[in-house]
């Protein structure tokens, strides 16, 4: 039984990352380090206003005051931020009005991935900007989207033709004092997606950024700003992966959301960073800012989070609920397996009235992978009637892997009603051994029942992605049980 | 179909089997019965592959074939269907998906092509049918909040999907009500044909009131300790296990 365990276990952790190609594509790359100059450097390459660059710098010179918390629940190698490249683009990237202008490696690249860049043979109704190291690459269906008076584009490219909506919205959410990767995020962000849904409007596709990391040694500081304004409604996906290599590399993304009055916002993330190999060398480290503002009435945002790859994932995707009856949702189902550490949750803070949240988080350990989840449910005194429901979950497979919970509550108005529940549990041996029975293989029977553990947080994302993410649960657990 | 040959096995160094003998025919139906602790179930168990139990000593031949260099998922796929005792709940997989995953790696190993969801839902209906189970069950999770009866007759269910040649239902029918009883026995009895057997293991002879045995074995303490035709049920039934207990004590005395 023991043995059998320990092959389950062996047999998981040693599934070769699919994603860890690297592609050479001519790149344009800055020196390493970091300095008010890098600082400068990024935003003249990209030809950014007075105001940006101002941005940037008071962003740098706050952040030299920080220091890096030390609170979560992971062991975080120090990181040398002279080592690290702050820009990395692909070359020759002239004014992009043809599909066949971009460098045809990088279009192999996004097939390899499976998205490619050419609309007619995407996924009906799914839209992507395409992100690679430091730079957005394509962004499809622009045109469609811009009959409905729907932006869609990368930020860079919002800078210069929505200044003003950017400079409403941008660190509205999250201020570039915010925390320490947020500040760094605010100084040296390269590129991202932005999404304005005009007022009214219901997006008729997904909208979608896949982030890539190919260059080595270089960091990838993207940022998101997605506004939904009064009555709209769109649902938002993020895609993640990375080259296998030794080091470390370090994302520290942003996204902000707004969702006006009446609007609907959801946003699904299937992360799949470069995990590291078996014995816990290299990987992404994932230090991501995530929030949203219900800044209207009857808003609502919802996550849905599928976090297999990385390292280290730290984030804590949130919502600030200030609009009265606003909503604010997180679902996620995070795995750690082999040396993985994630410390991820969600904020939810009630401040106006009837608001409501709901938490389900679900966590996967196998290896010596050890899961956190940390979680803040606070109530404001003029929040009366906030109702919040939390759900945190916790499965182990095998006896080396962790799993810890933090549920944080504050709550200064006597009318809430908070709920908590929290279960922990192995997968038995008896469950696998009825699959086996009934021809199941080890392997199998795991995705099967960890796809029946996580069903209920994969529901929540649309279709095609849902089938991905079980296909991506089971092959990132695909040998740690026997 | 099965030859079982002197087989010894224990658990946790407990010797339970000490030295089982018995062979199955292709259209049989063989009983096993005995008092609890007799060693009914680790001899269903030592059957599927179950690696607690510790095979000491003896062979078993399964269609010319040593089954204990096979794994228990193999065994599932070469037909052994093995109807547990107490079911495993295994939450938020759904029967549709389990069932499915089951099915097509039994495909899969026949050489045949995954079946397209159209007919396996048709085949799902049609077994449903033909061992007329509620048909809210399919859409549940596998055994998730069933009633005893309900998990007892989702085996056969099951059973009646995988088509095995070899069932062995290890008391399927304790906590059954009459009804469910013979929902389960009809179960067993449309699946019977010439080329399949059934290893029927039960406490009580209720259920062979209904699935009609062509060999009833007494197990006691490790050993078959008495073969006999239908009739031994009866006997049993009648005279208690007590009965074998002194027969058994009087021979060693003897």
């Amino acid at each position: 039984m023991e043995k059998d365990q320990d092959k389950i276990i062996n047999d998981v952790t040693t599934t070769e990352y699919k994603y860890g190609f690297y592609s050479d594509i001519a790149m344009d790359r800055i020196p390493k380090g970091l300095s008010e100059e890098v600082v400068r450097i990024i935003s003249a390459k990209k030809n950014e206003p007075e105001w940006l660059l101002d941005f940037r710098l008071k962003s740098y010179r706050h952040w030299l005051t920080m220091k890096m918390p030390t609170w979560p629940n992971l062991k975080i190698p120090p990181i040398n931020y002279q080592e690290i490249i702050f820009y990395a683009a692909p070359k020759e990237r002239k004014n992009l009005k043809n599909i066949d202008d971009i460098d045809p490696e990088l279009k192999r690249t996004f097939d390899k991935l499976g998205i490619p860049l050419e609309e007619q043979k995407h996924l009906a109704g799914v839209a992507v900007d395409a992100v690679i190291d430091s730079v957005s690459v394509k962004t499809t269906f622009k045109e469609t989207l811009a009959e409905m008076g729907i932006i869609f584009c990368s930020f860079s490219d919002a800078v210069k033709e929505y200044p003003d909506l950017v400079k409403r919205y941008m660190g509205s959410v999250v201020p570039y004092t915010d925390n320490f990767f947020a500040t760094l995020n605010s100084a040296v962000f390269s590129d991202g997606s932005f999404c304005y849904i005009p007022k009214g409007v219901r997006c008729p596709m997904e909208l979608s950024t896949y982030f890539r990391i190919n260059s080595a040694n270089t960091g990838q500081f993207e940022r998101t700003l997605l506004i939904a304004d009064e009555e709209s409604y769109v649902s938002y996906l993020e895609g993640c992966t990375a080259p296998s290599r030794d080091e470390n590399q370090l994302h520290a993304a942003i996204v902000e959301i707004v969702a006006e009055k009446n609007a609907e916002v959801k946003y699904s993330t299937v992360q799949n960073w470069y995990p590291g190999d078996k014995e816990g060398k290299g990987g992404v480290f994932n230090f991501v800012t995530k929030r949203g503002m219900c800044k209207g009435e009857n808003s609502k945002i919802s996550w849905t989070q599928i976090e297999t790859g990385s390292a280290i994932t730290w984030k804590y995707p949130s919502c600030i609920l200030r609009g009265d009856n606003s909503t604010g949702e997180f679902y996620s189902v995070a795995v750690t397996n082999n040396y993985q550490q994630a410390d991820t949750g969600t904020k939810m803070t009630h401040i106006g009235k009837n608001t409501k949240s709901t938490i389900v988080s679900k966590g996967i350990s196998a290896g010596h992978g050890q899961n956190s989840y940390r979680g803040l449910v606070k109530v404001l005194k003029n929040a009366s009637n906030a109702r919040n429901y939390s759900q945190c979950d916790s499965l182990l497979l095998g006896d080396k892997c962790g799993a810890h919970t933090f549920p944080y509550l504050e709550v200064d108005n006597s009318t809430a009603i908070v709920e908590h529940e929290a279960t922990t549990s192995k997968i038995g041996e008896d469950q696998i051994f009825y699959c086996n029975q009934r021809g199941i293989s080890t392997e199998d029977a795991i995705g099967l029942i960890v796809n029946g553990y996580a069903r209920e947080v994969i529901n929540k994302l649309p279709m095609e992605f849902a089938v991905e993410a079980q296909k991506l649960l089971q092959i990132s657990l695909e040998g740690s049980v026997g | 179909m099965l030859i079982i040959n002197n087989l010894k096995a224990s658990i946790e160094g407990k010797s339970i089997l000490k030295g089982i003998s018995l062979e199955v025919k292709p259209g049989e139906i063989h009983a096993i019965m005995g008092p609890n602790g007799s060693g009914k179930s680790t001899l269903a168990a030592v059957l599927a592959g179950r690696e607690f139990v510790e095979v000491t000593e003896g062979t078993i031949t399964y269609l010319g074939k040593n089954l204990l260099d096979m794994s228990p998922e193999d065994r599932a796929k070469e037909g052994i269907f093995l109807g547990f005792q107490y079911p495993i709940e295994i939450p938020g997989v759904s029967m549709v998906n389990f069932m499915k995953t089951a099915i097509n790696e039994h495909r899969k190993h026949n050489g045949l092509e995954p079946l397209s969801a159209s007919d396996f839902l048709k085949l799902m209906r049609d077994k449903k049918e033909l061992v007329e189970i509620d048909s809210k069950l399919a859409n549940r999770s596998v055994n998730e909040g069933f009633s005893g009866g309900e998990k007892k007759k989702n085996e056969i269910f099951q059973m009646a999907m995988l088509e095995p040649k070899l069932a062995i239902l290890d008391e399927t029918d304790s906590g059954l009500d009459i009804d469910a009883l013979r929902i389960v026995a009809n179960g067993v009895n449309k699946l019977k044909h010439p080329d399949n057997s059934f290893i029927v293991i039960t406490h009580y002879q209720r259920l062979l009131d209904y699935i009609i045995p062509d060999v009833v074995h007494v197990l006691y303490d490790g050993r078959i300790v008495k073969t006999a035709g239908k009739e031994l049920a009866l006997e049993l039934e009648e005279k208690g296990y007590d009965w074998i207990k002194k027969e058994i004590e009087n021979n060693v005395t003897a």
